[in-house]
């Protein structure tokens, strides 16, 4: 089905692309200069991504945000699949419209009131239940929240189209309905979670405002050892941390995206051929 | 079939965690800050009173105090940030839209394979971190950045020209950041669109221009506000672009909330400009959750 194109429409296009890249690609090629000056180029170099690895503070906070990047994606993957059962499947219950509203309310809560009520509540639970200390455990809480509302719409989608009439085929056969969904359904949405696990992870290791607020003393993320030094001004050695980070999370996407398609057209075929197949 | 599944107690199993862990995490919250907002501030940890005491004849006393929204009207820094912040987001959201409407309509109209590589070029950027990207702007457009390289060696200009610390690199930064959230939800409701409703109207002699605006806007509307409700809400709570990008001047409500906190200490009159704020986002919030919860029933 091929079409006109109009050259406004190509130019507007090619234009948003490049406002799009251009800054992301200036900033991996200033990685590799040599001078430490933003505006001369002093000849290539890879000095910076070899004194990133000495800078004890940055590999430290580094550390912290793949922990928590890691648990709380993890974490919400869980909370985001059972609500999504809960809100696709259960028609009614007590609570779904609650459910539904405070699952896409994270989603477009500006993050400076999420992060501020929530350390006024974890303030006021430490002093009530001694509980949590700030630090690691409520930043994973704050992360797990915004993280499980993206969980929820991805893998919600994923569910909704899913067919259920295998489902129900299996429960025919004998199965219960925790068995059938473990066993039918849930390969099935397998590339909805693997894909919502990613995108948490990357939200999660990107996250600044949040964890800012509920983080405590000694608790510093990545991101907020970042913003610090950048509020200082430019350092070169952020730009090859900035590339590194870029390209790492840039390449994972790209490999996800490809392994997922062809699993996804693997799993068609497979259903063709079944359904094609000779019967008895 | 699913009245099989409802009525079984066992589903409660699967609706609670993520209802009470939501509850107590993300709503419940909102009480504390509304409850910390009336009370005042005070040298001991935490830093603030308790606005319910024992009275000395052991009855429990509230003592709600107005003080914190009083001040908000008195302190004009306030309402400036705020009027600053919305007419900052509008103009952002409105560039994205003008921006984001012809690249969308672009990319629905490729060819299924080149759809596939466009959509991911849009959306690549909103994986990589957002904090890198404002930084990487940043580069772009400093006093010796690339931009003005550029334009020093073409003799277009004759000195570099300002645009860090001002309300144009705020613009700048907003647009930049937001924009493939435009992208997406335009182009979900244009690549569903009917061509042969487009076709039917050129067959009644409808030049192109009046199809589009009679029969494809119409039906993208919910995209356009699905994408601008993605990009106006967050853009008015924006941080890390006014303090990254910004100068003293570029005032949003996000910096004077994160100066109150930081800075002042003052987490009253902080908890009380997060509760004007909601409130003031109480409408975009509601019209973004009514479409997004219709358009989930269907």
């Amino acid at each position: 089905m091929e079409r006109r194109y109009s050259p406004l429409l190509l130019t507007i296009l090619c234009f948003g692309i490049a406002v799009l890249y251009i800054p992301i690609v200036t900033l991996i090629a200033y990685s590799f200069n040599a001078s430490p000056l933003v505006n001369v180029w002093g000849g290539f170099s890879t000095m910076w991504y070899t004194q990133l690895i000495h800078n004890r503070q940055l590999l430290q906070a580094a550390l912290l945000s793949l922990e928590v990047a890691v648990t709380a994606s993890t974490v919400a993957v869980v909370l985001g699949t059972l609500a999504a059962i809960a809100l696709v499947r259960f028609v009614k219950f007590r609570g779904r419209l609650l459910l539904a509203g405070m699952v896409n309310a994270p989603l477009v809560m500006p993050e400076i009131i999420t992060g501020i009520t929530q350390l006024l509540l974890f303030v006021s639970m430490l002093q009530m239940f001694a509980w949590p200390h700030r630090g690691f455990t409520t930043i994973v809480i704050s992360h797990v929240v915004f993280c499980t509302a993206y969980a929820t719409i991805t893998i919600q989608s994923r569910l909704q189209s899913a067919d259920r009439s295998l489902e129900e085929a299996a429960m025919d056969l004998g199965s219960g309905p925790a068995r059938a969904f473990i066993e039918v359904t849930l390969p099935i949405i397998a590339p909805a979670l693997l894909s919502s696990w990613l995108l948490n992870f990357t939200l999660s290791l990107d996250d600044l405002v949040i964890s800012s607020f509920v983080s405590g003393p000694g608790a510093s993320t990545l991101p907020m050892v970042i913003y610090s030094k950048v509020k200082l001004g430019v350092s070169p050695d952020i730009n090859a941390l900035a590339s590194l980070i870029i390209c790492g999370v840039g390449a994972c996407v790209i490999l996800a995206g490809y392994l997922m398609r062809r699993a996804e057209k693997q799993r068609e075929l497979e259903m063709r051929s079944a359904d094609h197949g000779p019967v008895g | 079939m699913t009245t099989k599944i409802t009525g079984h107690p066992g589903r409660w199993l699967i609706i609670l965690p993520p209802l009470l862990f939501l509850l107590v995490f993300f709503l419940i919250p909102f009480a504390f800050a509304l409850k910390i907002s009336f009370a005042e501030v005070a040298a001991r940890v935490p830093p603030f009173t308790d606005i319910l005491t024992h009275s000395p004849d052991h009855h429990l006393q509230l003592t709600l105090s107005p003080a914190n929204y009083l001040y908000l009207f008195t302190d004009e820094v306030y309402g400036y940030a705020y009027l600053y912040s919305l007419r900052t987001a509008f103009f952002s959201t409105l560039i994205c839209l003008a921006l984001g409407y012809p690249m969308a309509y672009a990319i629905a109209r490729a060819s299924k394979s080149t759809q596939n590589i466009l959509l991911l070029i849009i959306i690549l950027p909103f994986w990589t971190s957002f904090l890198l990207r404002v930084y990487a702007l940043e580069g772009i457009i400093r006093d010796n950045g690339l931009l003005n390289t550029v334009l020093l060696h073409l003799g277009l200009i004759h000195q570099p020209f300002q645009i860090m610390r001002t309300s144009l690199a705020v613009y700048l930064g907003i647009i930049y950041s937001y924009l493939p959230f435009m992208v997406l939800p335009l182009f979900a409701t244009l690549e569903k669109l009917d061509h042969t409703l487009l076709e039917a109207a050129a067959d009644l002699g409808s030049p192109p221009w009046r199809s589009f605006i009679d029969v494809t806007l119409p039906l993208s509307l919910p995209g356009v506000i699905a994408g601008s409700m993605l990009v106006f809400i967050p853009a008015v709570g924006e941080f890390v672009i006014p303090s990254l990008l910004g100068g003293p001047d570029n005032l949003m409500i996000g910096r004077v909330l994160w100066d109150e906190f930081f800075g002042n200490h003052d987490w009253p009159v902080a908890s009380a400009v997060a509760i004007a704020f909601l409130l003031l986002l109480a409408v975009p919030i509601a019209v973004y959750q009514y479409y997004n919860v219709k358009q989930q029933e269907t």
